[in-house]
Protein backbone atom coordinates (compact mmCIF):
# COMPACT_ATOMS: atom_id res chain seq x y z
CA UNK A 1 0.00 0.00 0.00
CA UNK A 2 1.34 3.13 -0.96
CA UNK A 3 1.61 6.23 1.17
CA UNK A 4 -0.56 7.67 -1.15
CA UNK A 5 -3.56 5.44 -0.60
CA UNK A 6 -3.18 5.33 3.09
CA UNK A 7 -3.72 8.83 3.47
CA UNK A 8 -6.77 8.26 1.69
CA UNK A 9 -7.33 5.13 3.59
CA UNK A 10 -7.00 7.21 7.26
CA UNK A 11 -9.34 9.79 6.15
CA UNK A 12 -12.11 7.60 5.29
CA UNK A 13 -11.95 6.69 9.17
CA UNK A 14 -11.69 9.75 10.67
CA UNK A 15 -14.93 10.49 8.26
CA UNK A 16 -16.69 7.20 9.55
CA UNK A 17 -16.19 7.85 13.10
CA UNK A 18 -17.18 11.67 12.92
CA UNK A 19 -20.27 10.73 10.51
CA UNK A 20 -21.21 8.19 13.64
CA UNK A 21 -20.37 10.68 16.41
CA UNK A 22 -22.29 12.89 14.45
CA UNK A 23 -25.28 10.87 14.14
CA UNK A 24 -24.80 9.90 18.67
CA UNK A 25 -24.80 13.95 19.02
CA UNK A 26 -28.44 14.28 17.24
CA UNK A 27 -29.75 12.12 20.55
CA UNK A 28 -29.68 15.27 22.06
CA UNK A 29 -30.39 18.83 20.78
CA UNK A 30 -27.76 20.31 22.82
CA UNK A 31 -25.47 18.52 21.38
CA UNK A 32 -26.10 18.01 17.78
CA UNK A 33 -24.75 21.45 15.79
CA UNK A 34 -21.89 21.02 17.04
CA UNK A 35 -21.54 17.42 16.50
CA UNK A 36 -23.07 17.26 13.58
CA UNK A 37 -20.42 20.70 12.22
CA UNK A 38 -17.49 17.82 12.50
CA UNK A 39 -19.55 15.36 10.73
CA UNK A 40 -19.17 18.00 7.66
CA UNK A 41 -15.95 18.13 8.44
CA UNK A 42 -15.31 14.44 7.98
CA UNK A 43 -16.50 15.05 4.65
CA UNK A 44 -14.72 17.60 3.63
CA UNK A 45 -11.32 15.06 4.57
CA UNK A 46 -12.70 12.10 2.87
CA UNK A 47 -13.35 14.64 -0.22
CA UNK A 48 -9.94 15.91 -0.36
CA UNK A 49 -8.70 12.00 0.75
CA UNK A 50 -10.36 10.70 -2.68
CA UNK A 51 -8.80 13.92 -4.89
CA UNK A 52 -5.49 12.00 -4.17
CA UNK A 53 -6.84 8.82 -5.43
CA UNK A 54 -4.23 6.96 -7.94
CA UNK A 55 -7.15 6.04 -10.30
CA UNK A 56 -8.33 9.97 -10.63
CA UNK A 57 -6.35 11.11 -13.66
CA UNK A 58 -8.10 14.10 -15.13
CA UNK A 59 -9.16 17.27 -13.17
CA UNK A 60 -10.59 19.57 -14.95
CA UNK A 61 -14.46 17.79 -15.34
CA UNK A 62 -14.45 16.90 -11.77
CA UNK A 63 -13.81 20.22 -10.53
CA UNK A 64 -16.85 21.10 -12.77
CA UNK A 65 -19.03 18.40 -11.43
CA UNK A 66 -17.92 19.84 -7.98
CA UNK A 67 -18.76 23.29 -8.94
CA UNK A 68 -21.96 22.27 -10.45
CA UNK A 69 -23.41 20.29 -7.86
CA UNK A 70 -22.34 23.36 -5.06
CA UNK A 71 -23.71 25.94 -7.21
CA UNK A 72 -27.46 23.96 -7.00
CA UNK A 73 -26.87 22.97 -3.54
CA UNK A 74 -25.73 25.93 -1.70
CA UNK A 75 -29.29 27.51 -2.52
CA UNK A 76 -31.10 23.93 -1.59
CA UNK A 77 -29.43 24.14 1.48
CA UNK A 78 -29.80 28.44 2.22
CA UNK A 79 -33.04 28.82 0.68
CA UNK A 80 -35.50 26.13 0.99
CA UNK A 81 -38.22 27.14 3.41
CA UNK A 82 -38.79 24.86 6.53
CA UNK A 83 -42.47 24.16 5.12
CA UNK A 84 -40.82 22.44 2.08
CA UNK A 85 -38.73 20.28 3.93
CA UNK A 86 -40.55 17.07 3.03
CA UNK A 87 -40.09 17.37 -0.85
CA UNK A 88 -36.65 19.19 0.40
CA UNK A 89 -35.97 15.83 1.15
CA UNK A 90 -37.39 13.75 -1.32
CA UNK A 91 -35.98 15.54 -3.84
CA UNK A 92 -32.19 14.77 -2.30
CA UNK A 93 -32.90 10.93 -1.95
CA UNK A 94 -33.46 11.76 -5.65
CA UNK A 95 -30.45 13.27 -6.07
CA UNK A 96 -28.53 10.45 -4.08
CA UNK A 97 -29.50 7.51 -5.25
CA UNK A 98 -29.12 9.01 -8.71
CA UNK A 99 -25.09 9.22 -8.33
CA UNK A 100 -25.02 5.54 -6.71
CA UNK A 101 -27.55 4.38 -10.24
CA UNK A 102 -25.03 6.31 -12.33
CA UNK A 103 -21.85 5.05 -10.93
CA UNK A 104 -23.42 1.61 -11.46
CA UNK A 105 -24.38 1.96 -14.85
CA UNK A 106 -20.50 3.57 -15.38
CA UNK A 107 -18.65 0.75 -13.78
CA UNK A 108 -20.55 -1.99 -15.75
CA UNK A 109 -19.85 0.06 -18.99
CA UNK A 110 -16.66 0.12 -18.28
CA UNK A 111 -15.97 -3.36 -17.59
CA UNK A 112 -18.01 -4.52 -20.70
CA UNK A 113 -16.18 -1.98 -22.98
CA UNK A 114 -12.73 -3.35 -21.29
CA UNK A 115 -14.02 -7.07 -22.21
CA UNK A 116 -12.94 -7.64 -18.65
CA UNK A 117 -16.00 -9.47 -17.32
CA UNK A 118 -17.43 -9.10 -14.09
CA UNK A 119 -17.16 -11.27 -11.12
CA UNK A 120 -20.37 -12.81 -9.87
CA UNK A 121 -19.97 -11.04 -6.29
CA UNK A 122 -19.42 -7.59 -8.03
CA UNK A 123 -22.01 -8.39 -10.58
CA UNK A 124 -24.52 -8.85 -7.38
CA UNK A 125 -23.55 -5.66 -5.59
CA UNK A 126 -23.89 -3.46 -9.02
CA UNK A 127 -27.23 -5.37 -9.61
CA UNK A 128 -28.41 -4.53 -6.54
CA UNK A 129 -26.63 -0.71 -6.58
CA UNK A 130 -28.79 0.19 -9.95
CA UNK A 131 -31.74 -1.72 -8.82
CA UNK A 132 -32.61 -0.09 -5.65
CA UNK A 133 -30.99 3.22 -7.18
CA UNK A 134 -33.19 3.67 -10.07
CA UNK A 135 -36.17 2.66 -8.29
CA UNK A 136 -35.50 5.44 -5.64
CA UNK A 137 -34.87 7.69 -8.20
CA UNK A 138 -37.90 7.82 -9.89
CA UNK A 139 -39.95 7.24 -6.61
CA UNK A 140 -38.30 9.93 -4.99
CA UNK A 141 -39.08 12.10 -7.82
CA UNK A 142 -42.85 11.06 -7.55
CA UNK A 143 -42.94 11.67 -3.68
CA UNK A 144 -41.61 15.16 -5.23
CA UNK A 145 -44.01 15.19 -7.29
CA UNK A 146 -47.34 14.95 -4.87
CA UNK A 147 -45.82 16.54 -2.34
CA UNK A 148 -44.94 19.63 -4.39
CA UNK A 149 -48.35 19.38 -5.74
CA UNK A 150 -46.76 19.22 -9.55
CA UNK A 151 -49.17 15.36 -9.19
CA UNK A 152 -52.39 15.25 -7.62
CA UNK A 153 -52.04 14.23 -3.89
CA UNK A 154 -54.67 11.79 -3.90
CA UNK A 155 -53.79 8.33 -4.36
CA UNK A 156 -53.98 7.11 -8.08
CA UNK A 157 -55.04 3.67 -7.90
CA UNK A 158 -56.22 1.44 -10.28
CA UNK A 159 -57.78 -2.47 -10.54
CA UNK A 160 -54.63 -5.24 -10.54
CA UNK A 161 -52.50 -2.79 -9.46
CA UNK A 162 -51.07 -5.00 -6.46
CA UNK A 163 -50.78 -7.76 -9.20
CA UNK A 164 -48.63 -5.42 -11.95
CA UNK A 165 -46.18 -4.58 -9.08
CA UNK A 166 -45.95 -7.74 -7.92
CA UNK A 167 -45.13 -9.09 -11.45
CA UNK A 168 -42.82 -5.91 -12.34
CA UNK A 169 -40.74 -7.20 -9.14
CA UNK A 170 -40.91 -10.70 -9.62
CA UNK A 171 -39.41 -9.86 -13.87
CA UNK A 172 -36.74 -7.34 -11.82
CA UNK A 173 -35.28 -10.00 -9.73
CA UNK A 174 -35.13 -12.61 -12.09
CA UNK A 175 -33.14 -10.00 -14.47
CA UNK A 176 -31.49 -9.95 -11.37
CA UNK A 177 -30.24 -13.36 -10.93
CA UNK A 178 -29.95 -14.36 -14.45
CA UNK A 179 -27.21 -11.13 -14.50
CA UNK A 180 -25.46 -12.79 -11.58
CA UNK A 181 -25.37 -16.35 -13.60
CA UNK A 182 -24.13 -14.72 -16.31
CA UNK A 183 -22.96 -10.76 -16.00
CA UNK A 184 -22.30 -10.52 -19.67
CA UNK A 185 -25.40 -10.21 -20.44
CA UNK A 186 -25.82 -6.57 -21.59
CA UNK A 187 -29.38 -6.31 -22.22
CA UNK A 188 -30.61 -7.86 -18.88
CA UNK A 189 -28.63 -5.11 -17.29
CA UNK A 190 -30.38 -2.13 -19.10
CA UNK A 191 -33.35 -3.84 -18.61
CA UNK A 192 -33.15 -4.07 -15.01
CA UNK A 193 -32.46 -0.39 -14.91
CA UNK A 194 -35.59 0.42 -16.87
CA UNK A 195 -37.52 -1.82 -14.93
CA UNK A 196 -36.56 -0.89 -11.78
CA UNK A 197 -37.53 3.02 -12.66
CA UNK A 198 -41.13 1.72 -13.88
CA UNK A 199 -41.23 0.15 -9.87
CA UNK A 200 -40.20 3.24 -8.52
CA UNK A 201 -42.89 4.96 -10.31
CA UNK A 202 -45.82 2.23 -9.52
CA UNK A 203 -45.00 1.92 -6.18
CA UNK A 204 -45.17 5.40 -5.21
CA UNK A 205 -48.83 6.20 -7.80
CA UNK A 206 -51.36 4.50 -5.23
CA UNK A 207 -49.99 6.49 -2.11
CA UNK A 208 -51.42 9.83 -0.65
CA UNK A 209 -50.35 13.12 0.93
CA UNK A 210 -50.99 12.00 3.69
CA UNK A 211 -49.21 8.40 4.22
CA UNK A 212 -45.74 10.46 2.06
CA UNK A 213 -44.14 9.96 6.24
CA UNK A 214 -43.73 6.41 5.55
CA UNK A 215 -42.82 6.63 1.95
CA UNK A 216 -39.67 9.38 2.19
CA UNK A 217 -38.90 7.08 5.29
CA UNK A 218 -38.53 4.30 3.04
CA UNK A 219 -37.22 6.07 0.07
CA UNK A 220 -34.01 7.43 2.70
CA UNK A 221 -33.45 3.40 3.29
CA UNK A 222 -33.93 2.48 -0.03
CA UNK A 223 -31.40 5.05 -1.39
CA UNK A 224 -28.56 4.37 1.79
CA UNK A 225 -28.77 0.65 0.51
CA UNK A 226 -27.48 1.89 -3.02
CA UNK A 227 -25.17 3.41 -1.41
CA UNK A 228 -23.87 0.53 0.76
CA UNK A 229 -24.18 -1.51 -2.33
CA UNK A 230 -21.90 0.88 -3.93
CA UNK A 231 -19.75 0.54 -1.45
CA UNK A 232 -19.33 -3.34 -2.34
CA UNK A 233 -19.01 -2.95 -5.88
CA UNK A 234 -16.01 -0.92 -5.55
CA UNK A 235 -14.90 -2.11 -2.44
CA UNK A 236 -15.14 1.23 -0.71
CA UNK A 237 -15.36 0.48 3.27
CA UNK A 238 -16.73 4.25 3.88
CA UNK A 239 -19.59 3.74 1.77
CA UNK A 240 -20.21 0.58 3.26
CA UNK A 241 -20.87 2.08 6.60
CA UNK A 242 -22.69 5.59 5.44
CA UNK A 243 -24.96 3.60 4.08
CA UNK A 244 -25.51 0.91 6.12
CA UNK A 245 -26.02 4.40 8.94
CA UNK A 246 -28.59 5.51 6.35
CA UNK A 247 -30.26 2.33 5.60
CA UNK A 248 -30.86 1.54 9.24
CA UNK A 249 -32.48 4.82 10.07
CA UNK A 250 -34.63 5.19 7.27
CA UNK A 251 -35.55 1.86 8.01
CA UNK A 252 -36.20 2.54 11.38
CA UNK A 253 -37.98 5.90 10.83
CA UNK A 254 -40.46 4.07 8.32
CA UNK A 255 -41.38 1.65 11.00
CA UNK A 256 -42.02 4.33 13.80
CA UNK A 257 -44.20 6.31 11.13
CA UNK A 258 -45.97 3.37 10.31
CA UNK A 259 -46.81 2.55 13.46
CA UNK A 260 -48.12 6.23 14.43
CA UNK A 261 -50.40 5.80 11.18
CA UNK A 262 -51.77 2.69 12.65
CA UNK A 263 -50.17 0.36 9.53
CA UNK A 264 -48.30 -2.89 9.83
CA UNK A 265 -45.05 -3.29 9.45
CA UNK A 266 -45.75 -5.85 6.67
CA UNK A 267 -47.10 -3.59 4.29
CA UNK A 268 -43.83 -1.04 5.14
CA UNK A 269 -41.74 -4.13 3.64
CA UNK A 270 -43.34 -4.39 1.26
CA UNK A 271 -44.87 -0.66 -0.10
CA UNK A 272 -48.07 -1.52 -0.24
CA UNK A 273 -50.09 1.17 1.89
CA UNK A 274 -51.95 2.51 -1.34
CA UNK A 275 -55.60 1.08 -0.49
CA UNK A 276 -57.43 3.85 0.96
CA UNK A 277 -59.56 3.35 3.68
CA UNK A 278 -63.47 3.20 3.00
CA UNK A 279 -65.40 5.21 4.89
CA UNK A 280 -67.39 3.99 7.81
CA UNK A 281 -70.62 4.49 8.08
CA UNK A 282 -71.61 7.91 9.93
CA UNK A 283 -72.31 6.76 13.75
CA UNK A 284 -72.65 10.43 14.99
CA UNK A 285 -76.44 10.71 14.35
CA UNK A 286 -77.41 14.91 13.96
CA UNK A 287 -75.47 15.42 16.89
CA UNK A 288 -74.51 19.95 17.13
CA UNK A 289 -71.34 21.11 16.93
CA UNK A 290 -71.10 23.56 19.16
CA UNK A 291 -69.40 26.92 18.04
CA UNK A 292 -67.99 29.23 20.21
CA UNK A 293 -66.77 33.06 19.46
CA UNK A 294 -63.00 34.15 19.64
CA UNK A 295 -64.03 36.68 22.27
CA UNK A 296 -65.35 34.30 24.58
CA UNK A 297 -62.49 32.20 23.82
CA UNK A 298 -59.44 34.25 24.56
CA UNK A 299 -61.22 35.37 28.03
CA UNK A 300 -61.20 31.07 28.90
CA UNK A 301 -57.11 30.71 27.61
CA UNK A 302 -56.50 34.02 29.15
CA UNK A 303 -57.05 32.69 32.43
CA UNK A 304 -56.00 28.95 31.99
CA UNK A 305 -53.38 27.72 34.18
CA UNK A 306 -52.47 24.69 31.82
CA UNK A 307 -52.88 24.79 28.20
CA UNK A 308 -52.25 22.57 25.56
CA UNK A 309 -51.40 23.54 22.27
CA UNK A 310 -52.38 20.20 19.64
CA UNK A 311 -50.72 21.17 15.90
CA UNK A 312 -51.97 19.34 12.64
CA UNK A 313 -51.11 19.47 9.25
CA UNK A 314 -53.70 22.25 8.91
CA UNK A 315 -51.77 24.75 10.84
CA UNK A 316 -48.53 24.44 8.27
CA UNK A 317 -50.97 24.58 5.46
CA UNK A 318 -52.06 28.02 7.08
CA UNK A 319 -48.32 29.01 7.83
CA UNK A 320 -50.20 30.02 11.46
CA UNK A 321 -47.32 28.59 13.59
CA UNK A 322 -45.91 32.56 14.85
CA UNK A 323 -49.79 33.10 15.84
CA UNK A 324 -50.00 29.94 17.76
CA UNK A 325 -46.64 30.95 19.45
CA UNK A 326 -47.95 34.65 19.83
CA UNK A 327 -51.43 33.13 21.85
CA UNK A 328 -48.96 30.92 23.86
CA UNK A 329 -47.12 34.31 24.69
CA UNK A 330 -50.42 35.94 25.79
CA UNK A 331 -50.92 32.81 28.47
CA UNK A 332 -47.47 32.26 29.59
CA UNK A 333 -47.48 36.46 29.89
CA UNK A 334 -50.91 35.86 32.69
CA UNK A 335 -48.83 33.24 34.09
CA UNK A 336 -50.39 29.92 32.41
CA UNK A 337 -48.50 26.96 31.40
CA UNK A 338 -48.39 26.21 27.94
CA UNK A 339 -47.05 22.58 25.86
CA UNK A 340 -47.66 21.64 22.42
CA UNK A 341 -48.44 17.89 21.60
CA UNK A 342 -46.60 16.77 18.95
CA UNK A 343 -47.96 13.40 17.29
CA UNK A 344 -45.46 11.71 15.37
CA UNK A 345 -47.25 12.20 11.91
CA UNK A 346 -48.92 15.48 12.52
CA UNK A 347 -46.21 16.70 9.88
CA UNK A 348 -45.42 15.35 6.30
CA UNK A 349 -42.46 13.95 7.60
CA UNK A 350 -40.75 12.41 10.77
CA UNK A 351 -40.45 15.68 12.70
CA UNK A 352 -41.57 17.69 10.84
CA UNK A 353 -43.99 19.71 13.18
CA UNK A 354 -41.00 20.44 15.42
CA UNK A 355 -38.86 22.42 12.95
CA UNK A 356 -42.22 24.25 11.78
CA UNK A 357 -42.22 25.29 15.43
CA UNK A 358 -38.61 25.79 16.53
CA UNK A 359 -38.87 28.02 13.73
CA UNK A 360 -41.61 30.13 15.27
CA UNK A 361 -39.46 30.37 18.02
CA UNK A 362 -40.85 27.58 20.33
CA UNK A 363 -38.75 26.51 22.45
CA UNK A 364 -37.83 22.50 22.36
CA UNK A 365 -38.89 21.51 25.92
CA UNK A 366 -42.26 22.93 25.49
CA UNK A 367 -42.54 20.47 22.55
CA UNK A 368 -43.77 16.97 24.52
CA UNK A 369 -44.14 13.75 22.75
CA UNK A 370 -47.13 11.72 22.41
CA UNK A 371 -46.99 9.11 25.25
CA UNK A 372 -45.69 12.04 27.58
CA UNK A 373 -48.49 14.22 27.19
CA UNK A 374 -51.05 11.89 27.27
CA UNK A 375 -50.61 11.15 30.72
CA UNK A 376 -51.07 14.92 31.57
CA UNK A 377 -54.25 15.80 29.11
CA UNK A 378 -56.73 14.86 32.58
CA UNK A 379 -54.66 17.78 34.17
CA UNK A 380 -55.34 19.89 31.42
CA UNK A 381 -57.57 22.87 31.69
CA UNK A 382 -57.50 23.74 27.67
CA UNK A 383 -56.50 22.04 25.27
CA UNK A 384 -56.40 24.01 21.64
CA UNK A 385 -57.02 21.70 18.49
CA UNK A 386 -55.53 23.55 15.38
CA UNK A 387 -55.70 22.17 11.88
CA UNK A 388 -55.34 18.19 13.33
CA UNK A 389 -58.36 15.88 12.95
CA UNK A 390 -57.44 12.07 12.78
CA UNK A 391 -54.88 13.00 15.26
CA UNK A 392 -57.76 13.49 18.08
CA UNK A 393 -60.56 11.16 16.70
CA UNK A 394 -60.99 9.26 19.19
CA UNK A 395 -62.72 6.62 17.25
CA UNK A 396 -59.06 5.69 17.25
CA UNK A 397 -60.04 3.79 20.55
CA UNK A 398 -63.55 3.32 21.07
CA UNK A 399 -64.64 2.53 17.40
CA UNK A 400 -63.49 -0.88 15.94
CA UNK A 401 -65.20 -0.14 12.92
CA UNK A 402 -63.01 2.65 11.91
CA UNK A 403 -60.86 2.53 9.80
CA UNK A 404 -58.54 4.38 12.22
CA UNK A 405 -59.44 2.11 14.74
CA UNK A 406 -56.17 1.33 16.72
CA UNK A 407 -54.36 4.28 15.16
CA UNK A 408 -52.12 5.91 18.95
CA UNK A 409 -54.27 9.14 19.11
CA UNK A 410 -53.79 12.16 21.40
CA UNK A 411 -56.34 11.79 24.26
CA UNK A 412 -57.77 15.66 23.74
CA UNK A 413 -60.43 14.33 24.63
CA UNK A 414 -59.43 13.93 28.95
CA UNK A 415 -58.84 17.79 28.85
CA UNK A 416 -61.12 20.22 31.10
CA UNK A 417 -62.08 21.66 28.10
CA UNK A 418 -61.58 21.41 24.13
CA UNK A 419 -61.50 24.26 21.61
CA UNK A 420 -60.80 23.12 17.73
CA UNK A 421 -59.87 25.57 14.82
CA UNK A 422 -61.26 23.77 12.35
CA UNK A 423 -61.79 25.86 8.61
CA UNK A 424 -65.50 24.25 8.17
CA UNK A 425 -67.83 21.30 8.86
CA UNK A 426 -66.18 18.92 6.81
CA UNK A 427 -64.07 15.48 7.55
CA UNK A 428 -60.54 15.03 8.35
CA UNK A 429 -58.44 13.13 5.05
CA UNK A 430 -59.62 9.91 6.26
CA UNK A 431 -62.97 10.96 5.71
CA UNK A 432 -64.42 10.02 9.13
CA UNK A 433 -66.58 12.26 11.87
CA UNK A 434 -64.93 12.74 14.73
CA UNK A 435 -66.41 12.53 17.85
CA UNK A 436 -64.39 14.89 19.57
CA UNK A 437 -66.01 18.26 17.61
CA UNK A 438 -69.67 16.62 19.21
CA UNK A 439 -68.23 16.07 22.55
CA UNK A 440 -70.07 18.77 24.69
CA UNK A 441 -66.27 19.93 26.44
CA UNK A 442 -65.73 21.01 23.06
CA UNK A 443 -65.97 24.21 21.48
CA UNK A 444 -65.31 24.67 18.01
CA UNK A 445 -63.86 28.14 16.43
CA UNK A 446 -64.68 28.38 12.40
CA UNK A 447 -62.59 29.70 10.21
CA UNK A 448 -59.13 29.66 8.33
CA UNK A 449 -56.76 28.68 11.49
CA UNK A 450 -54.66 31.87 10.78
CA UNK A 451 -57.41 34.62 10.62
CA UNK A 452 -58.98 32.45 14.26
CA UNK A 453 -55.80 33.08 15.73
CA UNK A 454 -55.14 35.94 14.66
CA UNK A 455 -58.36 37.72 16.73
CA UNK A 456 -57.93 35.60 19.70
CA UNK A 457 -54.54 37.06 19.89
CA UNK A 458 -56.09 40.47 19.68
CA UNK A 459 -58.63 39.63 21.83
CA UNK A 460 -56.13 38.73 24.57
CA UNK A 461 -54.36 41.66 24.26
CA UNK A 462 -56.95 44.00 24.49
CA UNK A 463 -58.41 41.93 27.91
CA UNK B 1 -16.36 -15.97 -1.91
CA UNK B 2 -13.73 -13.33 -2.00
CA UNK B 3 -11.72 -12.37 1.24
CA UNK B 4 -12.50 -8.77 0.84
CA UNK B 5 -16.03 -9.33 0.35
CA UNK B 6 -16.59 -11.41 4.26
CA UNK B 7 -14.64 -8.45 5.61
CA UNK B 8 -16.92 -5.77 3.98
CA UNK B 9 -20.14 -7.66 5.05
CA UNK B 10 -19.06 -7.60 8.57
CA UNK B 11 -18.38 -4.19 8.12
CA UNK B 12 -21.64 -3.60 6.85
CA UNK B 13 -23.41 -5.46 9.71
CA UNK B 14 -21.61 -4.23 12.46
CA UNK B 15 -22.20 0.00 10.62
CA UNK B 16 -26.18 -1.74 10.53
CA UNK B 17 -26.08 -2.39 14.34
CA UNK B 18 -24.44 0.61 15.41
CA UNK B 19 -26.70 2.87 13.29
CA UNK B 20 -29.75 1.01 14.81
CA UNK B 21 -28.52 1.15 18.32
CA UNK B 22 -27.79 5.37 17.81
CA UNK B 23 -31.03 6.20 15.80
CA UNK B 24 -33.57 4.65 18.12
CA UNK B 25 -31.96 6.88 20.16
CA UNK B 26 -32.67 9.40 18.71
CA UNK B 27 -35.68 11.75 19.76
CA UNK B 28 -38.79 12.34 17.43
CA UNK B 29 -37.96 15.79 18.34
CA UNK B 30 -34.98 16.07 15.90
CA UNK B 31 -36.33 13.28 13.61
CA UNK B 32 -35.96 15.78 10.35
CA UNK B 33 -32.72 17.12 10.99
CA UNK B 34 -31.96 13.56 11.45
CA UNK B 35 -32.83 12.77 8.30
CA UNK B 36 -31.21 15.50 6.38
CA UNK B 37 -28.50 14.85 8.12
CA UNK B 38 -28.38 11.11 7.20
CA UNK B 39 -29.06 12.01 3.62
CA UNK B 40 -25.85 14.62 3.89
CA UNK B 41 -23.90 11.91 5.32
CA UNK B 42 -24.71 9.89 2.23
CA UNK B 43 -23.17 12.11 0.01
CA UNK B 44 -20.54 10.18 0.67
CA UNK B 45 -20.92 8.29 -2.73
CA UNK B 46 -19.14 11.50 -3.86
CA UNK B 47 -15.89 9.60 -3.36
CA UNK B 48 -17.40 6.81 -5.66
CA UNK B 49 -18.42 9.54 -8.02
CA UNK B 50 -15.06 11.42 -8.20
CA UNK B 51 -13.04 8.24 -9.32
CA UNK B 52 -15.26 7.63 -12.15
CA UNK B 53 -15.40 11.04 -13.35
CA UNK B 54 -11.74 11.86 -13.02
CA UNK B 55 -10.23 7.91 -13.95
CA UNK B 56 -10.48 8.63 -17.60
CA UNK B 57 -12.11 4.62 -18.52
CA UNK B 58 -14.39 6.19 -21.71
CA UNK B 59 -16.30 8.87 -22.36
CA UNK B 60 -19.87 7.13 -21.41
CA UNK B 61 -18.18 6.21 -18.10
CA UNK B 62 -16.51 10.15 -17.67
CA UNK B 63 -19.89 11.86 -18.31
CA UNK B 64 -21.81 9.88 -15.91
CA UNK B 65 -19.06 10.25 -13.23
CA UNK B 66 -19.07 14.00 -13.58
CA UNK B 67 -23.43 14.03 -13.22
CA UNK B 68 -23.16 11.93 -10.56
CA UNK B 69 -20.50 13.73 -9.10
CA UNK B 70 -22.55 17.05 -9.66
CA UNK B 71 -25.96 15.38 -7.57
CA UNK B 72 -23.67 13.97 -4.75
CA UNK B 73 -22.15 17.56 -4.18
CA UNK B 74 -25.64 19.01 -4.21
CA UNK B 75 -26.20 16.57 -0.87
CA UNK B 76 -23.24 17.40 0.59
CA UNK B 77 -23.40 20.90 0.49
CA UNK B 78 -27.25 21.57 0.39
CA UNK B 79 -27.40 18.79 3.19
CA UNK B 80 -25.32 19.85 5.74
CA UNK B 81 -26.22 23.49 5.55
CA UNK B 82 -29.76 23.08 5.82
CA UNK B 83 -29.53 20.78 8.73
CA UNK B 84 -27.21 23.30 10.49
CA UNK B 85 -29.95 25.90 9.73
CA UNK B 86 -32.93 23.43 11.74
CA UNK B 87 -30.29 22.35 14.41
CA UNK B 88 -29.88 26.31 14.85
CA UNK B 89 -33.54 26.92 15.47
CA UNK B 90 -33.80 24.08 18.17
CA UNK B 91 -33.20 26.64 21.62
CA UNK B 92 -33.57 25.63 25.09
CA UNK B 93 -35.98 27.53 27.40
CA UNK B 94 -35.04 31.03 29.37
CA UNK B 95 -32.61 29.55 31.68
CA UNK B 96 -29.59 28.33 29.61
CA UNK B 97 -30.79 31.06 26.83
CA UNK B 98 -28.85 34.66 26.73
CA UNK B 99 -32.31 36.78 27.01
CA UNK B 100 -34.82 35.12 24.99
CA UNK B 101 -35.87 37.13 22.02
CA UNK B 102 -39.01 37.05 21.64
Amino acid sequence: MSTRELVTDLTYLLASALFILGLRSLTRPQTARRGMQLAALGMLSAICGTLLHHEIVSYGLVFVGLGIGTVIGWPLGTRVAMTAMPQRIAISHMFGALAATLVGFAEYHSHRLEGRPLDRGTMGALGFEVLFGSLTVSGSFMAFGKLQELLPGRPITFRGQNALNLALFSAALGLFGLLVLDPTLALAFYLLVALAFVIGVSMVLPIGGADMPVVVSLLNSYAGLAASATGFAIDNNVLIICGALDGASGFLLSIQMSRAMNRSFRNVLFGAFGAAPSPSAATLEAKEMKSITAEDAAATLAFARRVVVVPGYGLAVAQAQQLAREMADQIERRGGDVKYAIHPVAGRMPGHMNVLLAEANVQYEKMVEMEEINEQFSSVDVAVVIGANDVVNPAAKRDPNSPIFGMPILDVDQAQRVFVLKRGKGTGFAGIDNALFFDERTSLIFGDAKSSLQKLVSEMKAL
Amino acid sequence: MSHTTVAEIYIFILAAFVGYQIITRVPALLHTPLMSATNAISGISLVGSLVVAGSDRNTLATSLGVIAVACATINVVGGFIITDRMLKMFRPSAGSDQKGTP
